[in-house]
């Protein structure tokens, strides 16, 4: 955390009482979420709410054995983030106190009042600088790059609250982050590492309106429900039905710059598997370790509470700085449902009157403020970034009614419902096809033609059209059972049954199949397409229907998905396909 | 901190109020004396320059104005020792068995500090239940947390002694001399009597007892003290696996007594109620619980968990379970169902779930074909249950030949997969070949979520050749 920097101590103040996360003090000049450092341990915490000479502060950390009367000193300063190279490859508590430097000074269990810088003061990096003395930079300009890791060049920007000017002086070679690379003429020295608070939104020049889809591999969601690189989406579902998994499937796949995963209150163990997991994983397009984008943030759920309200906070502030660099940039919340729950926690301690379910009343604008800093921008320097953000939703036995997935629909513009009933029976990713829904359909559809192929929103379409159809179908089939329609129909269920199953799941744990390239999703489908077609013509021809689906060909409509080769396996697929049909006629 | 203070202003449920004029420390330790020479412990709740909030253990019959409170200056702290091993102890940690006093080697805060998830270790080995439902669907991985969600009048503490008794690791086979010895860690909170007799006797017979620990915290105990209880199981827990090499396996039972202590204090102390009046942190302190299991880098031992839970109504979206199954690794359902059809243990598969079995099962844990086999067998029951809708209402002679089948298939799974009784020990082998044998009474085609290569390895031909002879 940022704060182990910044010494200044403003006012001191004396604790008054103590109960869980929530302290108050007496006789401290505070402004609101402003950091403090509470006790004799001196426990970080931030200043939430000021009456009277009471100041009330959430403390990041567990307060057993602390005292009234022990001291309160402000900093002075809000909690903020520090940005700069070394953030990538690295895992971090829900106020930035990288988790490895915190094993290593306090060992395997996390112990309090241990602070430590978000970036390493010590450690220098490669700065090449970008200008040259007497060239004019302003606010967001780039001065200079740094290569971070094997695949992300860090830039090096003019920190948005200067006034900017001409440079100076330049340096060029090794430096730590805390020393000036470039001075400017009104006397602002840059250096690679910045602050900013973390529930201030950077600035940039304007929002703009989103074209291109983030690929996420999956063919449930490229196919149906794409999200556009600067959207957003929610992920609910009641546990057990794989948000997570979906989520670290989006974090390993998207092809996005650099993903920032925010591990909000979830299981420790998950978290201890993203670590062992991502850096051995390698980027499909670029063939680097997936770690070397990845910023990971990890307040699982019994790590104190307060660190939980802060970390979704902290993990948008990074992903905004990579964004003013230009990057793409994905962020996942896991999950939403745990922040809300930390803000409920604070706010009942704090006694506030409660809105619906006992959530505070400023739940809704909370959410809509860290959904609206996603988006694809225009950035003060001219480039172009986006933040997609993609939060889990946990609703409490599963129903979607309650007030944090309501309010989360509210703005978000793709919702993959996750459905218990298709958990249950083993069908993954269990997106329910028939509730979700992406708002960037059409916005995208340009983007798909011209980078994929031309026909591919028409085979989309033809999809969802006998997905649709088989949910009016299976209505009667409940009713009457299957043999009762007739033969056409029941050629509909049965392509239907194909598109479900060999083309809607997908195998997060198949070496092949857990990565699926638009191309392939796309050919998967019109082989199902083509199925339909000369199934449909073998039927006009007279064949029984039993005979037409049972040709052997079909079951194999089931194993495109594990096919390396996919081109030839589905090309042969297809002329069995017409072979086999054409005997029986 | 010695003072003693007889300045006890409000006494409210399991609430004491007493006015104070030196700084407490939250979560401190107290000990109230009644009048009539009991001494009651207490924590501290909330702290302030003039008045704490004490939340006693014992229940608070008996205080009075008069009582004299004294604060000891710590939190509550475990005494921790090897020789814990075969003993039987109260909810509050005394022992209750007649055996002497515990002399510790240390002393530890039962409130664990949160592992560095740095530090985790991710849990990949298999631990053999010798029950199919679980071994079998539901794998069981060391470190793992993974309750059991029961109703009442369900037979969820024999499943939970099943496993005690049965649990063994794949290497304890092999060099039984180099491994990690097991033990288990039993904590009860607010279980009758009865229930009590059942557990202990059970370990008796087996000789289980000697390599367990027991915390019992009776129905008619103080109720408040069963927010201490798995805190000191769990302090204990962790000792026993990262200081002393033990797999501990921690059994808790019943968490819903658990939860329903917190609400009691969480009304006492007039709290901001969350759903169905649980209050809003029962998120937080159950995770400040779950969490406590895992492995760690560089130690070999484990604490794996197995709470226990009532669903009240069994209704899974009681927050109880509903909060307890976003924290652990998956579940498993007792299903009253199946209980009635007789069906030992009767676990429902289809919602129960182990997260980690994905990881810890296939080529180099299990057996290759582990993963896939489940997958085809849940899938397939689940094709078979659906089917018993249908034929509710058109009859089974309205069904396809195929249909008929995955009926068939529906039911041998629950009477020869699930079914085994609660004595018997089924190996890990034993099991996935049972699955074969169901399965191969489906034609191949049909198993499209196993490999190629195992169908042709595993399948049993002669079964579905039968099967399709009795059709003709």
């Amino acid at each position: 955390m940022s704060q182990a920097t910044a010494t200044e101590t403003t006012d001191e103040g004396v604790i008054e009482s103590v109960s869980g996360p929530v302290v108050t003090a007496t006789d401290l000049a505070a402004r609101m979420n402003d950091v403090v450092y509470v006790g004799n341990e001196g426990l970080m915490g931030e200043v939430i709410e000021i009456e009277g000479d009471i100041t009330t502060i959430q403390v990041y950390e567990e307060t057993s054995d602390v005292a009234p009367g022990e001291p309160v000193e402000n900093t002075g300063e809000p909690l903020s983030v520090d940005l700069g190279p070394g953030m990538l490859d690295s895992i971090y508590d829900g106020v930035q106190r990288p988790l490895d430097v915190l094993e290593e000074k306090m060992g395997a269990f996390l112990d309090r009042g241990v602070d430590a810088p978000g970036i390493d003061l010590e450690r220098t990096w490669e700065f090449n600088p970008e200008i040259e003395v007497g060239d004019e930079v302003a606010p967001g300009d780039v001065v200079g790059i740094v290569p971070e890791t094997e695949s992300i060049d860090h830039k090096v920007l003019v920190p948005p609250g200067y006034e900017g000017g001409e440079a100076v002086a330049v340096e060029d070679g090794a430096f730590a982050v805390d020393e000036t690379v470039v001075e400017l003429d009104t006397g602002e020295e840059i250096a690679m590492r910045q602050e900013w608070p973390v529930r201030e939104p950077r600035p940039t020049v304007e929002k703009e309106t989103p074209t291109t889809p983030l690929i996420s591999g999956q063919r449930i969601l490229d196919g149906l429900f794409p999200i556009a690189k600067g959207g957003t989406a929610a992920i609910p579902g009641p546990f057990g039905s794989g948000k997570t998994v979906t989520q670290h499937q989006l974090a390993k796949w998207a092809d996005a710059d650099i993903v920032v995963y925010v591990g909000c209150g979830e299981r420790g163990n998950e978290m201890t598997e993203v670590i062992e997991d991502f850096p051995e994983l390698e980027d499909p397009k670029t063939g680097k370790p997936l770690m070397s984008r990845t910023c990971l943030i990890a307040n699982t759920s019994n790590m104190p509470v307060a660190a939980r309200e802060s970390c979704v906070y902290t993990g948008i502030t990074i992903a905004e700085y990579y964004r003013d660099m230009g990057y793409d940039v994905a962020l996942m919340a896991d999950s939403t449902s745990r922040w809300a729950e930390a803000m409920r926690e604070i706010s009942s301690r704090l006694e506030e009157m409660p809105g619906e379910e006992g959530y505070p009343a400023y739940l809704a604008a909370r959410l809509s403020e860290f959904y609206e800093r996603a988006g694809k921008f225009q950035n003060l320097n001219g480039s172009e970034g986006s933040i997609s953000a993609i939060g889990a939703v946990s609703p409490p036995g599963g129903d979607f009614s309650e007030p944090v997935t309501q309010n989360t629909l509210r703005i978000v513009k793709c919702f993959w419902a996750l459905d218990a009933d298709l958990a249950e029976r083993r069908h993954f990713p269990s997106i329910n096809w028939n509730e979700s829904y992406s708002l960037y359909t059409d916005q995208l559809d340009p983007w798909w033609r011209e980078n994929v192929v031309e026909e591919y929103p028409e085979v989309r379409q033809w999809a969802v059209d006998v997905l649709d159809e088989e949910s009016e179908l299976q209505e009667i089939v409940q009713l009457v059972g299957k043999d009762a329609l007739p033969d056409d129909q029941q050629l509909t269920l049965e392509v239907a049954r194909y598109i479900r199953e060999g083309w809607l799941q997908q195998n997060a744990f198949h070496d092949v199949d857990t990565y699926c390239e638009p191309e392939k999703t796309y050919q998967m489908l019109t082989a199902i397409q083509h199925f339909n077609d000369e199934t449909a013509e073998a039927l006009e021809a007279g064949v029984p229907v039993e005979e037409i689906v049972d040709i052997e060909a079909a079951s194999k409509l089931n194993r495109m998905n594990t096919q390396e080769a996919y081109e030839q396996y589905i090309d042969d697929l297809k002329s069995e396909i017409t072979e086999q049909l054409q005997e029986l006629y | 901190m010695q003072k003693e203070y007889k300045t006890i202003t409000e006494i409210s449920g399991p609430l004491v109020f007493a006015e104070v004029d030196e700084p407490i420390g939250y979560d401190e330790m107290v000990e109230i004396r009644t009048p009539n020479g009991e001494t009651r412990r207490g924590q501290v709740l909330e702290s302030t320059s003039k008045f704490v909030a004490i939340q006693v253990f014992e229940g608070t019959s008996g205080i009075d104005r008069q009582s004299s409170v004294r604060f000891i200056g710590e939190t509550l702290q475990m005494p921790l020792t090897e020789e814990l091993l075969g003993r039987v102890l109260s909810g509050s940690g005394e022992p209750i068995d007649g055996g002497p006093e515990i002399e510790p080697d240390e002393e530890r805060p039962i409130v664990g500090a949160a592992i560095n998830p740095t530090a985790r270790e991710y849990p990949q080995e298999f631990i053999q239940t010798g029950v199919s439902a679980i071994d079998g669907m539901n794998t069981l991985i060391r470190g793992q947390k993974l309750p059991i969600f029961s109703g009442s009048g369900l037979p969820h503490n024999d499943l939970a002694l099943q496993i005690a008794r049965q649990a063994s690791v794949p290497e304890e086979d092999d060099e039984s001399e180099e491994g990690s010895e097991f033990a288990v860690i039993f904590g009860a909170m607010g279980i009758t009597q009865e229930e009590a007799n059942e557990f202990m006797d059970d370990f008796e017979r087996t000789g289980a007892l000697e390599r367990s620990v027991v915390f019992m915290n009776l129905a008619d105990d103080p109720a408040v003290e069963r927010t201490v209880t798995p805190r000191l199981a769990l302090t204990t827990a962790e000792y026993l696996a990262f200081e002393k090499d033990y797999h501990v396996l921690v059994i808790l039972t019943d968490m819903t007594n658990y939860c329903e202590a917190l609400r009691e204090i969480g009304a006492a102390r007039e709290e901001v109620p969350g759903r169905r009046g649980y209050p809003g942190y029962m998120y937080t302190d159950l995770a400040t619980l779950y969490e406590r299991a895992g492995r760690i880098e560089g130690r070999d031992g484990s604490v794996t968990q197995i709470p226990i839970l009532t669903m009240p109504g069994d209704d899974d979206t009681h927050p109880i379970p509903d909060l307890t199954g976003y924290i652990t690794e998956g579940q498993i359902y007792i299903d009253r169902d199946l209980n009635s059809q007789g069906i030992e243990p009767p676990v429902n598969v289809l919602p129960s779930l182990s997260r980690l079995m994905d990881d810890g099962i296939g080529e180099g844990f299990t057996r290759k074909d582990h993963g896939d086999t489940a997958n085809q067998l849940y899938a397939a029951y689940a094709e078979g249950e659906d089917l018993r809708d249908l034929v509710n209402i058109v009859g089974r002679e309205a069904l396809s030949e195929r249909d008929n089948k995955y009926l068939d298939f529906a039911d041998a799974f629950e009477e020869e997969y699930i079914q085994q009784g609660f004595e018997t020990n089924r190996g890990l082998e034993e099991t996935l070949d049972l699955g074969w044998e169901l399965l191969s009474r489906l034609p191949k085609e049909e198993l499209n979520r196993v490999d190629e290569e195992f169908i042709e390895e595993y399948y049993v031909e002669d079964e579905s050749e039968e099967l399709a002879q009795t059709a003709d």
